[in-house]
């Protein structure tokens, strides 16, 4: 083991850690800022995979945890509610070998259509959470994590945020004992859920949780910095760094497992100092649950629930200074590389002007100038149903120009379903549905999908392509287009296929470029490793 | 030249520019000094062009990894329209270096142009030696690029274009 510490991201240390403690299988979908763990972890030299999507990651990652196999999944915070189904069954089953869920929160939504607080899923499905600070702490957390779920037999949260998983801090790593062997031993009432069996199970879940309560109220995940008796701060994740450095004469408390929340201890810590304040970014998570408990503290104004915190917010918070932030001057926004495939479609779909669903990746760029051709975008796979829905409800004339718009990878995740519905229950003015395939997963930063043929790691694998399933699906009208430079081909097919009262599905296939640009240097250093 | 509060540096630009690369040099030279260092960025949408920033902060100890507004000693600008927006990070005397300052002609390919403005920030930060910049260009490098760059880093340091 090295005994140099290493500058990585949160991201690079969670990897480091799985890579570490052992984990067998590392699975997910990629989702900004998650998608380096698994990145990190395969080119580290770990068995990593990307899954369709994030419930199929969590499920392939139950069952090795079931087979005694360390496991690791990962996802940001949108793609726990895809995996909400299998988390809170597991939560019941529990697992044999270690089972930990990565998942990255993005509070100001730097890359994200919601800044939803994951501290609620752990809550709500019963699964304890850990909640690292940097990257020292994430590959710390990460390793306890593991060393947690298999000693109460639980899955395990470690819940991330945006500048945990992609702020660059010192890691110095540990040698762990190897991880035990692979086996399954069949134990049916524990892990088939049936309601005959799942009623004890989730008595032994509220059972479990209170154990963890116990042993966390006695951890020492709970850290107390500073011993001031008259200004005390609760934090939790990255907050605990901005909270130490905007009040450095405080005492702060860092929880370090959120949930179940060590209520005990953050009451002793309160009754310790005259001012109790709870810094926590996004929802009043802790707050809520010592004022429960009746514990005072006092908590940020409503004002400092959006977006990130960071020292100056912190300052104010404990100023009481509610009035409202200084405009900050507005930077560059993205847009579609020139040259982007995209860009063709989203000229017709204007010109056309259709009423375009739209969906999640580079594409939603085409919301804005100079396109704007795009009236809807909620979450991964929605341009389907929305864009049903509309067929069905609206006027025929207006019905006609509904047009669902969905990327590859997209596609791919939660696309597959919403076809299946095109299919089952097709609009009387038939529906027409373009996937922009442009061979990758652009907006994490080009990921394989099983629609790119290719693996996480860029090994070739099997490639499974929209337009096959479209014609097995039996959608009457597909077009599969090789998109040139013009587009014109597309402008054409999509006016053919709005006219036609028709299911359609036109395929704009033209690979993204700079997914180009990346084959071309990974084709260049092969060379060049095979020259020397 | 002991300080207790950590060097506070911003790089500023657009998506594409290397702000990422010249920021991870930046925090590897204090990593390679022995210093305490944090680097913040905003990933995501960099790559279609967007306004881009990292800040990093390094010394004896440092706690939040993002700069404070109005606390930076050091704002590096990689694109003129990108001074604007990022002014305000800046404390009262701190220094902006942009790279209009820069003589971006003598600069052995545009795309060192990143490396050049760490070579100019190299000349305002004592904290970090000489043999660290250069261990730190070494290894962001491979071969074939590698000399280019150092030269770039030199043609930043000896900048005098002040306007
Ligand atoms: C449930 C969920 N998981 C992950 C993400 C992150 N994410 C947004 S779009 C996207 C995929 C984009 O790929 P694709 O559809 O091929 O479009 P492209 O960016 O290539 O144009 C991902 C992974 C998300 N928003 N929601
Ligand atoms: S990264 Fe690729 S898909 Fe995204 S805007 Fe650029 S060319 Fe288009």
């Amino acid at each position: 083991m090295e005994s140099k510490s290493v500058l990585v991201n949160g991201d690079e240390a969670v990897a480091m850690a799985a890579l570490d403690t052992g984990v067998r299988l590392g699975c997910g979908y990629p989702g900004t800022p998650s998608t380096e763990i698994l990145e990190t972890f395969s080119a580290l030299g770990g068995r990593a995979q990307w899954a369709p999507n994030e419930k199929v990651a969590l499920e392939v990652a139950l069952g090795a945890a079931f087979g005694c196999g360390r496991a690791l999944a990962t996802m940001k915070h949108v793609g726990l509610n895809v995996a909400a189904d299998p988390l809170f069954t597991a939560a019941y089953t529990g697992c044999s070998g270690a089972l930990v869920i990565a998942v990255a929160d993005d509070p100001g939504m730097a890359s994200s259509q919601n800044e939803q607080d994951s501290r609620r899923y752990a809550a709500a499905a019963g699964v304890p959470m850990l909640e690292p600070a940097d990257s020292q702490q994430a590959y710390d957390f990460m390793a306890e994590a593991v060393a947690l779920s298999e000693k109460f037999g639980t899955p395990v949260l470690l819940r991330l945020t945006t500048r945990v998983c992609h702020s660059k801090t010192p890691v110095l790593r540990r040698a762990f004992p190897p991880p035990p062997p692979a086996a399954f031993a069949p134990d049916i009432p524990t892990r088939v859920m049936i309601p005959a069996y799942a009623r004890p199970a989730h008595r032994r879940l509220r059972q479990r949780l209170a154990e963890i309560l116990a042993w966390n109220e006695q951890s020492a995940l709970t850290i107390r910095y500073g011993e001031s008796g008259e200004l005390g701060l609760i934090a939790n994740g990255i907050s605990v760094m901005h909270a130490r450095e905007a009040a450095p004469q405080a005492a702060v408390l860092q929880v370090g497992m959120t949930y179940p929340l060590p209520v005990e201890t953050l009451r002793a810590f309160a009754a310790s100092v005259r001012r109790c304040v709870v810094v926590e970014e996004g929802d009043p998570v802790i707050a809520d649950a010592c004022r429960a408990a009746g514990i005072a503290v006092e908590s940020a104004p409503e004002m400092f629930r959006y977006g990130e915190l960071n020292v100056g917010k912190v300052r104010r918070i404990l100023a009481g200074d509610t009035t409202p932030e200084p405009a900050r001057p507005p930077g560059k926004p993205p847009q579609l590389c020139l040259g982007c495939p995209h860009r063709l479609v989203f000229e017709a779909l204007r010109d056309e002007n259709c009423l375009v669903t739209g969906d999640i990746g580079c594409y939603t760029l085409g919301v804005l100038a100079p396109f704007e051709a795009m009236h809807t975008c909620v979450c991964m796979g929605a341009a389907f149903g929305v864009g049903l829905g509309l067929r069905h409800v609206l006027p025929p004339a207006e019905a006609r120009r509904v047009v669902s718009v969905i990327g590859d990878s997209t596609f791919m995740h939660s696309g597959l379903t919403g076809l299946l519905d095109m299919a089952y229950n097709p609009p009387e003015s038939g529906h027409v549905v373009v996937v922009l395939d442009n061979g990758t997963t652009a907006m994490t930063g080009l990921q394989e999908h099983p629609g790119t043929g290719r693996l996480l790691d860029g090994t070739p694998a099997r490639q499974i392509l929209p337009e096959d399933l479209a014609r097995a699906m039996g959608i009457e009208r597909v077009t599969v287009l090789d998109m040139d430079t013009k587009g014109s081909g597309f402008r054409a097919a999509l006016r053919a296929d709005l006219d036609s009262g028709q299911l359609c599905m036109i395929v704009a296939r033209r690979p993204c470029i700079l997914s180009l640009r990346k084959q071309r240097k990974t084709e260049e250093a092969k060379k060049e490793g095979a020259g020397q | 030249m002991k300080r207790e509060t950590p060097v506070n540096v911003v790089v500023a630009g657009l998506g594409g520019q290397g702000v990422l690369t010249c920021s991870d040099l930046l925090a590897d030279a204090a990593f390679r000094t022995g210093l305490d260092v944090k680097k913040a960025e905003i990933h995501g949408m960099s790559q279609r062009g967007g306004s881009v920033s990292c800040d990093v902060r390094f010394g004896a100890a440092v706690l939040s990894p993002m700069v404070p507004d109005g606390e930076a000693d050091f704002l590096v600008v990689l694109e003129a329209t990108q001074e604007a927006p990022n002014r305000h990070v800046l404390k009262p005397d701190g220094l902006l270096l942009s790279v209009t300052q820069l003589d971006t002609a003598a600069l052995p390919s545009p795309k060192t142009l990143n490396t050049a403005m760490l070579g100019m920030l190299s000349r305002h930060v004592p904290e970090i030696p000489e043999a660290s910049w250069q261990s730190a260009l070494d290894a962001a490098f491979p071969e074939k690029i590698r000399a280019m760059n150092h030269a770039a880093f030199e043609t930043g340091k000896n900048s005098v274009k002040i306007h």
